[in-house]
């Protein structure tokens, strides 16, 4: 188990020594940071200085040392765009992000189980081949659009729901700010949850459909039903258990995608969460923002994997029994 | 007691009607917040319109950009020095946190815009030294007469020094320095609204000083001013169809016309200060991008040519939706040395700019390459790619590279471009500053925005020379003797000056300002 265990962290320091040399790369792609910092009557000596101020005339290899060297303590710098630590920034912003990824992650994890269950169940009819098309829909469009669709609908045209923002938030503890208690919050979530929410929901319920339909073949589901069991206990008790298995894998891989993929969303609804802060940084190569950004991401999905894996090991005892898994 | 509650009854209504007319909050929303609170660190658009609405400077450019007193009363060319300027400062001013205002706070505040690591000393680099000549008088020394100095003041923001000191902020940010000042945040001057809450990038809610200064000089009709930039076009363009924000600066040109005719929505509309043209490399033996073995850009035929196949006004008719004017000089009408006569825009004749091509040497045409911003001006890519269809009716086959606005600059100032778009605002209304950056050679501190090689002796002179005649006469001969040089040898390509557009709800009495910079204390409310 320890082996293992250790054999993995060493995966994932490796994993984010790359995405780390990746991101570091990348920086020298986006553009010059000076050039947004300083107004047009700079000069070039100006320029020059505040580029050795910031440390971006020293040899590329020294920069991504002090890069790695930076981050595994968790600093980031301050932010070239608003002269406030990275650390601050991203804590404030996360609260939103999280609360959204949660919010939408809920709505396609309970939707689509329930619309799973009822397209299996009720193949065929007219409700089942709407629901069929219309997810369709929701896989091919991409998310932005929904967003900007959702907008115009709700928002401009029957003016029932907020277009941007959050709404109002309250203070919980130190650091976190909710915009659950809210009514302007509540309201404000609704859109960009969907958003969010509707590929995973897409997802989510074709796969439920999909395991559902397979395992309703099964033979112990027929000997169920010839033991007299009613409709509603093979379905609900004997069928949707063995169907969930693979849905709850893919629901936890999910959610580091959710989160990840929120900058689109965040995007087009103002939403002040990380993803908005990302392309923020994008936009002005505030290095530090993107930096940390990047980091934070790569750590996300690692500790989901390592989560993922360990659960594997606990339940798989074929792992177990060779000593490491490949 | 009947008559008690009635003579109550009638207290509270004429308390209500009292604070309606004068408890109107405007929520304000634009693409970009301000970047810092810092007044002194960045010399930025959005940041300087914020800081607008909290601080005061010496003068100002009014909502018609005309210059107005602001906490100076005066200003004028010390008589026994013409290397001074002097300014009255006005008395009886209080900071928002009680602190009167004098010439020291405003000594402080200019030495401390000077200082190394305040971006604003680019405007600032004539100043010898600021003085306080009494309490309510400053003197500024600059190195040599300076005839534009309070034209580079109106975005110069005034401080306490006593706050500075308190608070440890008598220097701007370092950004080497890792860590946030009280100052980024935090603001305490002197103008129009204090700011009650601000979260960066999210919200920032302003309150009337009811101190202030000029609360019986200008309308302040806003008691609650609310700030929230929003990035996406059509989620702002959203946001005010859905009666969520009250006023929306740069409205993207596409949703221009769909607002016009939305209900209870106007769209105001003025020049902005940006002129929008195309620079050619021409000091270069060969282009880098070009498949000849010569400079095609060197010769004035060919910069002719160029000029009269891009035709302005389809550009401004398909590209921009009727939103520009087109120009024949970079420098707005506003400007001082602005002559309609310059600015006149040729009808495009692809005829005879082919045979110029011939003349030239170029009559089966050239490759070259033309590089462009695609999130920086109005419409950008476009506006190029409309350009490369016009040159290629005359033979030049244009390879368009459009690229985000980060990459575009570094490599224009990388000097790597033989043909480039560029727009340019003048901030402080005199030409000069147009020659200064854009035509002068390029040189340590002169011409860092000139990317064309162009090098004229007289020209350079002449820029020299009206930054620091004081005779105003002799100084406007200068300037249009430099343009007609300009103007004739076919320096740059000038497309169009920026139109810009501020949509609002109908019952806002508000006009759109050149500089895009409200000052949200002329606004008027029509109920």
């Amino acid at each position: 188990m320890l082996a293992f265990l250790i054999q993995r962290v060493f995966q994932a320091i490796f994993v984010m020594l790359v995405v780390a040399l990746i991101a570091f790369s990348l920086f020298h792609y986006v553009g010059d940071p000076v050039l947004n910092m300083v107004g047009q009557e700079a000069t070039e000596a100006d320029r020059a200085e505040l580029r050795a101020r910031l440390g971006l005339d020293q040899p590329i290899p020294i920069q991504f040392f002090q890069f790695i060297a930076n981050a595994a303590q968790f600093e980031f710098g301050i932010s070239y765009r608003s002269a406030r630590p990275v650390t601050d920034l991203i804590v404030e912003r996360l609260p939103a992000t999280l609360e959204l990824a949660i919010i939408s992650a809920i709505f396609a994890v309970v939707m689509g189980i329930v619309l799973g269950i009822y397209t299996a169940l009720n193949r065929g009819n007219w409700l089942s081949n709407f629901i069929m098309t219309a997810s369709l829909i929701g896989v091919s469009l991409p998310t932005f659009l929904i967003g900007v669709l959702l907008i115009y609908v709700f928002a401009v045209e029957l003016g029932w729901l907020p277009a941007f923002g959050r709404g109002e938030t309250v203070r919980l503890g130190d650091w976190w700010t909710t915009g659950l208690l809210t009514t302007s919050g509540l309201r404000s979530l609704i859109l960009p949850a969907i958003t969010l929410g509707l590929f995973q929901l897409t997802l989510i319920m074709r796969l439920v459909r999909a395991e559902m339909l397979e395992v309703l073949r099964a033979d112990y589901i027929k000997f169920a039903r010839a033991r007299g069991l009613s409709k509603r206990v093979v379905n609900l008790r004997h069928a949707l258990k063995n169907t969930l298995i693979p849905v709850i894998t893919i629901i936890g891989l999910q959610l580091g995608t959710i989160i990840a993929f929120a900058i689109i969303t965040e995007t087009v609804f103002q939403w002040p969460g990380v993803g908005a802060l990302f392309i923020t940084a994008v936009r002005f190569v505030d290095i530090p923002v993107m930096a940390a950004y990047l980091i934070m991401i790569a750590l996300v999905f690692v500790v989901i994997n390592l989560i993922v894996d360990l659960l594997y090991y606990a339940v798989d005892p074929r792992l177990r029994v060779q000593g490491g898994a490949k | 007691m009947t008559f008690n509650k009635t003579l109550l009854a009638t207290a509270v209504i004429g308390a209500m009607l009292a604070s309606t007319a004068h408890a109107e909050t405007l929520r304000w929303t634009r693409s970009a917040d301000s970047l810092t609170m810092d007044p002194h660190s960045q010399n930025e658009g959005p940041t300087h319109s914020v800081n607008h609405q909290i601080f005061d400077t010496l003068l100002y450019q009014d909502m018609d950009v005309e210059y107005q007193p602001g906490l100076a009363t005066d200003w004028y060319v010390h008589e026994d020095d013409p290397s001074v300027w002097v300014f009255e400062i006005r008395e009886g001013v209080t900071f928002h946190e009680g602190q009167a205002l004098t010439a020291d706070d405003v000594v402080f505040s200019l030495n401390r815009a000077r200082h190394e690591h305040a971006d604003m000393r680019g405007l600032l680099t004539s100043i010898v030294e600021v003085r306080a000549a009494d309490d309510f008088t400053v003197e500024v020394v600059t190195d040599g007469p300076n005839p534009l100095l309070p034209n580079n003041l109106t975005n110069l923001f005034i401080m306490s020094r006593e706050w500075a000191e308190e608070h440890g902020v008598e220097e701007p940010q370092n950004y080497a320095a890792g860590e946030e000042t009280h100052a980024v945040r935090n603001a305490n001057g002197t103008g129009p609204f204090r700011v009650e809450s601000r979260e960066p990038d999210v919200r920032t809610v302003f309150v009337r000083n009811d101190d202030y200064w000029g609360i019986d000089h200008y309308p302040m009709e806003i008691s609650e001013l609310i700030f929230t930039p929003i990035e996406s076009a059509s989620t702002r363009v959203a946001a005010l169809l859905s009666g969520e924000v009250d006023l929306l600066q740069e409205t993207p040109v596409q949703d221009i016309e769909r607002l016009a005719q939305a209900d209870g929505i106007k769209n105001e509309q003025g020049a902005e200060n940006r002129t929008i043209f195309l620079g050619m490399r021409m000091d270069l033996e060969v282009l880098d991008s070009a498949d000849v073995d010569s400079n095609p850009f060197a010769d004035r035929r060919v910069r002719e040519a160029i000029n009269l196949a891009v035709d302005a006004t389809t550009i401004q008719r398909s590209v921009m939706r009727g939103n520009s004017e087109p120009a024949g000089m970079i420098a707005p009408p506003f400007v001082n040395g602005y002559s309609e006569e310059m600015d006149e825009v040729l009808p495009a004749d692809a005829e005879r700019a082919q045979e110029l091509m011939n003349e030239a040497g170029y009559g089966d045409g050239f490759r070259v390459t033309l590089n462009c911003s695609n999130d920086r001006y109005v419409n950008d890519e476009q506006i190029c790619q409309a350009v490369v269809s016009m040159l290629a009716r005359i033979g030049i086959t244009v390879d368009l590279i459009a690229q985000t606005r980060s990459l575009h600059f570094a490599e224009m100032a990388r000097e790597e471009y033989d043909f480039y778009l560029l727009g340019w605002g003048v901030p402080t209304m005199d030409s000069e500053y147009v020659f200064n950056y854009l035509y002068h050679t390029k040189e340590e501190d002169r011409g860092s925005w000139n990317f064309t090689g162009y090098s004229d002796e007289r020209v350079d002179e002449l820029t020299v020379a009206m930054g620091q005649e004081v005779d105003e006469e002799a100084r406007n001969e200068m300037i249009a003797e430099a343009w007609q040089i300009v103007h004739d040898e076919i320096i740059y390509i000038p497309i169009h000056h920026q139109m810009l557009t501020w949509s609002m709800r109908d019952d806002i009495d508000f006009q759109v300002q050149s500089e895009n910079t409200p000052h949200f204390k002329y606004l008027r409310f029509n109920n």
